[in-house]
């Protein structure tokens, strides 16, 4: 067998809920300290930065604003493809991905919100302003509670998985449209200054500790990502293992 | 400038609460999970995938 297809079975393998676990169990605590490890350095960055000759000493909530934004964004996506593997493939880890996923995501989206409205009061003089940034995005807030919902509201997850993959994928509609918001509209939020044609518009002393700490915070949600999966595992195997127990506690009854 | 840091003080430490939170959360729901599953399997309930693995060997 040539190393490319060996290499190609083994992530199939990982598609195994009981070899994930197993992978999850060695990786874990590799990018738990990995993502402590950037998330420090990142801070410190931050706190060492020069203020910006504008905004003052609040540019510093731009390093968590931004990443927390790009990571609301980034998690619906992750959960449009498990969606995908869930009605294509309806394989059983694309749903337990995207049931994962969401409590994170709502949870980096509501602190995008408040820490952008933190910003937004001292530098815009308003908390809140409904333009089409932050009312797209506040949209996907209301969409993740929706999804969370959606997937808590049945006891079967068999029930839930197809009408929670069909509603995530029409969601991602708001994805392009919160990106390009700002280009579209004339919004009070400014436009992209890091991802642009042209390369990024900000100095560097104020771009590099907004890049680690957005690489820090992108592997907390892995990790947190990884372990909220390996317990979504876990509780189907609780729930189907007392059905059984309850089942053989049955049949000995009525013999 | 001064009288920003307050509104950085509560970005920051608005994060580190929920954040806080939903890895406690995470942390809570796999201790409830394990000790589940422990406590099925000392009562000697098998998964079906378990029982027909030990049946063929």
């Amino acid at each position: 067998m040539s190393e490319a297809v060996s290499k190609a079975g083994r992530w199939i393998d990982l598609a195994n809920p009981t070899r994930f676990i197993n992978f999850a169990g060695i990786v874990l605590p590799w990018l738990a300290g990995i993502t402590l490890l950037v998330l420090a350095a990142g801070l410190w960055m931050s706190f060492q930065a020069p203020d910006d000759y504008q905004q003052g000493s609040t540019v510093k909530i731009m390093f968590i604003h931004v990443p927390f934004a790009w990571l609301s964004m980034m998690c619906y996506t992750i959960m449009s493809i498990s969606a995908i593997g869930t009605l294509v493939w309806r394989h059983p880890l694309a749903d337990v991905s995207a049931k994962a996923a969401a409590p994170i995501g709502a949870a980096f989206t509501a602190l995008a919100l408040i820490t952008g409205s933190l910003w937004g009061k001292p530098m815009w003089g308003t908390w809140w302003v409904w333009d089409a940034r932050l009312t797209s995005v506040f949209v996907l807030f209301l969409m993740y509670l929706g999804i969370i919902a959606l997937t808590r509201a049945m006891d079967d997850p068999a029930k839930s998985t197809k009408a929670t993959a069909i509603l995530t994928l029409v969601g991602f509609i708001n994805i392009p449209i919160i990106k390009f918001s700002v280009d579209w509209w004339n919004t009070l939020h400014q436009p992209a200054s890091v991802i642009r044609m042209g390369g990024p518009t900000i100095h560097p002393s104020l771009l590099w500790p907004l890049l680690v700490m957005a690489i820090g915070f992108t592997l907390l949600f892995f990790t947190l990502h990884m372990m909220a999966m390996r317990n979504e595992i876990w509780r189907r195997r609780v729930v189907a293992m007392r059905r059984i127990a309850a089942r053989s506690a049955e049949r000995r009854g009525t013999q | 400038m001064m009288t920003h840091t307050g509104f950085v003080l509560a970005s920051y430490g608005a994060s580190i609460i929920v954040l806080v939170a939903l890895v406690a959360w995470i942390l809570i729901d796999q201790r409830t999970q394990r000790r589940a599953l422990q406590e099925l399997e000392t009562r000697g309930v098998r998964r079906r995938s378990e029982a027909r693995t030990e049946n063929a060997s």
